[in-house]
């Protein structure tokens, strides 16, 4: 890695640049684009899990005035590629779950869509669904590879072995629910498709992801597909590949050519066909000598997957690399159920995979007669135990030691169960957090000098509410060595150079990288006084240095929690977190990310849980009434921090990404501390009031 | 969601007429609860008469004791209003206790007691149930109930009724003034709700088109010290999964009179007589408030998800009681 750029607007607390926009309701989410004569799409979703659908009645949806068109899997367009059988939407008669599409209504207006819909009749040939997940089913597999193309499974040395001979053991079982992103903007799609091609307005963490993905599937040249997003209502993953809502909406566009086709999903429905966080079953074994450092780690994972198509969260990863243990273990293992595809939620693998471990460090601690601090500062590692090589920068025990003083953490009392304040049971707690630094080729940029005497900055990324429009000019700025306002920033459009998705929390990195070698062409060639119209490209350059070091960004989270004593209710008025992270581009819009993860933790911990129903098949408590999301009530002071860690190693920003890393232990913390208030250890998640009644 | 028509009532004679002629038609209040069952196809009215501009929108005093709360009152309003929140703050309490700022914004006295169950295959048109399509079974009973009923239940529906607000007024007795088409009458809120039995899709024993116009609140000094305690899985909205509401009068540690309403565990606001009884002349001491509460919860019959309920409701009314007497030492 060459060495970092020079910063004067990198560092700075900049205001959002978007944010007047958004304040004043002008700025376009994909719904509102201004479009000609648009028709309105409501599916009609399979109400059986599992079967055929034997004949679709729709005489009485046709009857409806303003119906333009009826799709359903006998006359919709035929796709390309049926590679992954979660988009190959109305190509057959196979219902591989409950609240697939098995066709959709086009019409003048959504309520005459709505209604056409409710209107067609669909039989089926209905089989026995199968949606259970347990850790003794007989038929769980080993999948190839975890998501990000992690290895299944681990092993070094002899973990039973260790296990058995270990003076303090622990063996317990966590789990995780199925959870759901629930963005405030619900997935939409405006498709266009006339004789120039198809132009989409689509509500995405990736313009240039929905044109291949779409492009392949209909079998067209990427060239004529246009996608456009310059404001999204939030993602989180749900958003970072195409659903089948996509599909379907591009499918309707080419029956209605010319007529924009609008589908806006409804909050009932992103519970089921835009992907979800499966949950886990994890097994975690800790062996320790008497002095607390861990001789053994074995971290064995059940989870779910949909027969139609394997998503494998990578959930046991985080454990090959936190603590130092000589025999460690990691698996996975899938049960394929007649469900929706799971997919990326913040932080896939290390969100849950960071319950199960960082809560049986906890317990361990107490088996061992430790602080949880000095526990972990106990069994940090000197190289990266999964890879053995160097960490680029690790800083996890300096994030535990700043966040202990900045919480107050010395002046705990470890006892349990024995700090009663007006009727409410008190304790404190603490997790580690871990998230990797991605590196992902693909991304380009291109920079040209305009007649304004401003530099367009043109690359295909996505704010997702990040504060990618905002970080993205302060390293353009830096990078070009002029100030903000020099820096005219073009996104969220497929006509600009190709981006990856903003995902990983490793968008600002990949891109921020490829605007930083635009720019450093751009000076070379045309020098600081350029012509009107000289311009440059970039992409982000081999990193030598991803082969000679791990790289991870680290957290310390602390959470205090007050169980009444009486009812169980639980409350969490305190969160604080540390991480290190890179150089942190924009202080505002990172704090904003930090504690938007952290409270996502919360709701992770406290709140979360699509419960499915066996005799359906389906997440029944399918919206914002009975799903609950941590409100501002259950939010109270929330506070991050970070290290001035400087690693020259990841990109030339010296950034690793803070998308993520916030949500990351944050549940363990307030597992904990739970138990640290009433004395009651919570291994399953959320911790409700009726889990903690006496 | 299917065309209907709109009309504006102009007087309350008007708009009964409007919808007891009309087996389709139904009146529309502030529209929380009906316009997203609406959305949803749980209702499919083909007419709705607007009475929400009705002149019910006062709170009165009434000539011998009481309060008189219009029908079009809205929630936030009359939680704030200085006569409730003085002589019956239970309801008050409850009132803030429910919903969202904006719903309660929206929400109206009579629309809030008239509001339907969250039970999820209520809500879900494409699962069976006995309530929205009597006959078609109770997928409840098998299925997730972490919200449903502990008492009073049938083996044709398990849900409970939502309200907070219908809580408190059962605590309080009210009556509930209501206009028919063959004229007025009076209803117990602890009668307005019915049981599930045989005839789940019956929330109420109000008959169509029948029109609720005021709810009395009687006069009761002892309302005046009264809690309203709602346990929930967030701070904030969401359901019960157990509430009370109560009061006490207690001289020299002995419980002269007690009234107790519990929501969350039953098809209607449950009142708690035989809590009551045991609580009448008993000492007022947690020994009392125990076995108040075990005998109203003797005949508790948990389901699958809310065996919880039970050891819950007790402790939370526990509390509230324990809460009163220390408040009225104070």
């Amino acid at each position: 890695m060459s060495g970092l750029i020079e910063t004067r607007a990198i560092g700075a607390p900049m205001e959002r640049l978007d944010g007047p926009a958004k304040v004043r309701g002008t700025a376009p989410y994909a719904f509102e684009h201004p479009v000609q004569r648009p028709v309105y799409l409501h599916p009609v979703q399979a109400t059986i899990a599992r079967g055929r659908v034997t004949a679709v009645d729709t005489a009485a949806a046709e009857a409806l005035d303003g119906v333009l068109v009826i799709l359903t899997h006998l006359n919709a367009p035929r796709l390309d590629s049926d590679r992954d059988k979660e988009l190959w939407v109305l190509q057959s008669d196979e219902v591989a779950y409950r609240g697939q599409f098995v066709g959709a209504v086009v019409a003048e207006s959504s309520e005459v869509a709505r209604e056409a819909a409710g209107l067609v009749e669909v039989e089926y040939d209905q089989q026995s669904h199968d949606v259970e997940l347990s850790a003794d089913r007989d038929d769980l597999y080993a999948p190839e590879k975890v998501n990000a193309g992690y290895e299944t499974d681990t092993s070094d040395g002899d973990v039973d072995a260790a296990i058995a001979s270990a003076a303090v053991r622990l063996d317990e079982t966590y789990t995780t629910p199925m959870e759901h992103n629930n963005p405030m903007e619900p997935h939409t799609t405006v498709a266009i498709w006339n004789d120039h091609g198809l132009t989409l307005y689509d509500s995405t963490q990736g313009v240039h992801t929905v044109r291949s993905s779409v492009a392949h599937l209909f079998g067209i040249d990427p060239e004529r597909v246009r996608v456009i997003a310059p404001y999204v209502g939030g993602g989180f993953g749900a958003k970072g590949m195409i659903h089948a809502n996509v599909v379907l909406t591009v499918l309707a566009a080419q029956m209605v050519p010319g007529r924009p086709v609008k589908f806006a999903v409804t909050r009932q429905q992103m519970f089921s066909f835009v992907g979800y966080r499966t949950p886990t079953i994890q097994r975690v074994r800790l062996g320790a000598d008497s002095n607390g450092r861990l001789t053994a780690i074995a971290h064995d994972v059940v989870e779910l997957t949909s027969r139609i198509k394997e998503f494998a969260e990578q959930t046991a990863t985080p454990t090959r690399t936190m603590y130092a243990a000589p025999n460690r273990r990691t698996t996975h293992r899938l049960a394929a159920l007649d469900l929706p595809v799971p997919s990326w939620m913040r932080a896939p693998g290390k969100t849950p995979g960071m319950f199960g471990p960082e809560v049986a460090m906890d317990e361990l601690a107490i088996a061992c007669g430790l602080d949880p601090i000095e526990l972990r500062t106990r069994n940090e590692p000197e190289v990266d135990p999964e890879s053995g090589l160097p960490y680029s920068s690790r800083n996890l025990v300096a994030c535990l030691r700043e966040g202990a003083d900045r919480f107050g953490w010395k002046q705990r009392d470890p006892t349990p169960g024995v700090r009663l304040e007006d009727g409410w049971l008190v304790g404190s707690g603490v997790a580690s957090s871990i998230y990797p630094v991605y590196s992902r080729p693909g991304s380009r940029a291109n920079i040209r000098f305009g007649s304004d005497g401003r530099y367009a900055v043109r690359i295909g990324a996505a704010d997702i509410g990040t504060g990618a429009w905002t970080a993205l000019t302060q390293i353009a700025a830096d990078a070009l060595g002029v100030p903000v306002e020099s820096v005219d920033l073009q996104i969220g459009d497929t006509a600009a150079p190709m981006a990856t998705v903003a995902g990983g929390s490793s968008g600002t990195g990949n891109w921020g990288w490829a605007i930083v070698d635009a720019a450093r062409t751009f000076r070379g060639d045309h020098g600081t006084d350029p012509a009107e119209g000289a311009e440059a490209d970039g992409e982000p350059g081999a990193n030598p240095d991803s082969e000679r070091f791990a790289m991870y960004s680290f957290g310390a989270q602390f959470a205090e929690v007050r169980v009444h004593a009486d009812t169980g209710e639980i409350r969490v008025p305190r969160m604080l977190g540390v991480f290190a992270a890179g150089r942190i581009i924009n202080p505002r819009t990172a704090r904003s990310q930090l504690i938007g993860g952290m409270t996502m933790g919360l709701s992770m911990a406290l709140h979360e849980d699509s419960v499915i129903d066996p005799q359906f098949g389906h997440v029944v408590n399918h919206d914002f009434a009975e799903y609950h999301i941590a409100g501002n009530a259950d939010v109270g002071s929330l506070q991050a921090y970070w290290l001035h860690e400087h690693d020259p190693h990841v990109n030339p920003m010296g950034s690793k990404g803070i998308g993520e890393i916030g949500i990351v232990g944050a549940a363990a913390a307030i597992a904990n501390a739970t138990h640290h208030a009433t004395g009651i250890r919570v291994r399953d998640l959320p911790i409700t009031a009726d889990k903690l009644l006496r | 969601m299917r065309p209907f028509e709109y009309e504006r009532a102009s007087d309350a004679v008007d708009a009964v007429a409007s919808v007891a002629s009309r087996p389709g038609a139904a009146f529309l209040g502030g529209g929380t609860n009906l316009i997203d069952h609406m959305k949803l196809g749980v209702a499919t009215p083909d007419l709705l008469v607007d009475v929400a501009r009705l002149p019910f929108d006062t709170v009165e005093s009434l000539p011998g004791g009481g309060v008189r709360i219009g029908a079009a009152v809205r929630n936030s309003g009359l939680a704030a209003e200085p006569l409730i929140r003085e002589r019956y703050p239970v309801l008050s309490q409850a009132l803030l206790a429910g919903a969202s700022g904006q719903l309660r914004n929206l929400a109206t006295t009579a629309g809030n007691l008239l509001q339907r169950t969250r039970c999820v295959y209520f809500q879900d048109v494409t699962t069976p149930c006995n309530k929205r399509e009597p006959g078609s079974g109770c997928s409840a009973l098998h299925g997730y109930t972490r919200y449903h009923a502990v008492l009073g239940a049938s083996e044709h529906c398990v849900a409970v009724h939502p309200s907070d607000m219908a809580v408190a007024l059962t605590a309080l007795d009210a009556l509930v003034q209501v206009q028919g088409p063959d004229g007025g009458r009076s209803v117990r809120v602890a009668e307005l709700h019915r049981l599930p039995g045989d005839a789940p899709d019956r929330d109420t024993v109000l008959e169509h088109g029948e029109l609720i116009t005021a709810v009395d609140l009687p006069e009761l000094p002892m309302a005046a010290h009264s809690l309203y305690r709602k346990v929930r899985d967030r701070a904030s909205y969401a359901f019960a999964l157990v509430s009370v509401a109560a009061m006490l009068d207690v001289e020299d540690g002995t419980v002269l009179e007690a009234r107790v309403a519990f929501g969350g565990l039953a098809h209607k606001p449950w009142r708690a007589s035989r809590a009551e009884d045991v609580l009448l002349g008993a000492p007022a001491n947690e020994e009392t408030f125990r076995r108040a509460a075990d005998a109203e919860l003797a005949g508790a019959r948990h389901l699958r998800d809310n065996a919880f309920k039970v050891p819950m409701a007790r402790n939370t009314l526990v509390a509230v009681l324990r809460d009163l007497v220390q408040e009225r030492r104070r």
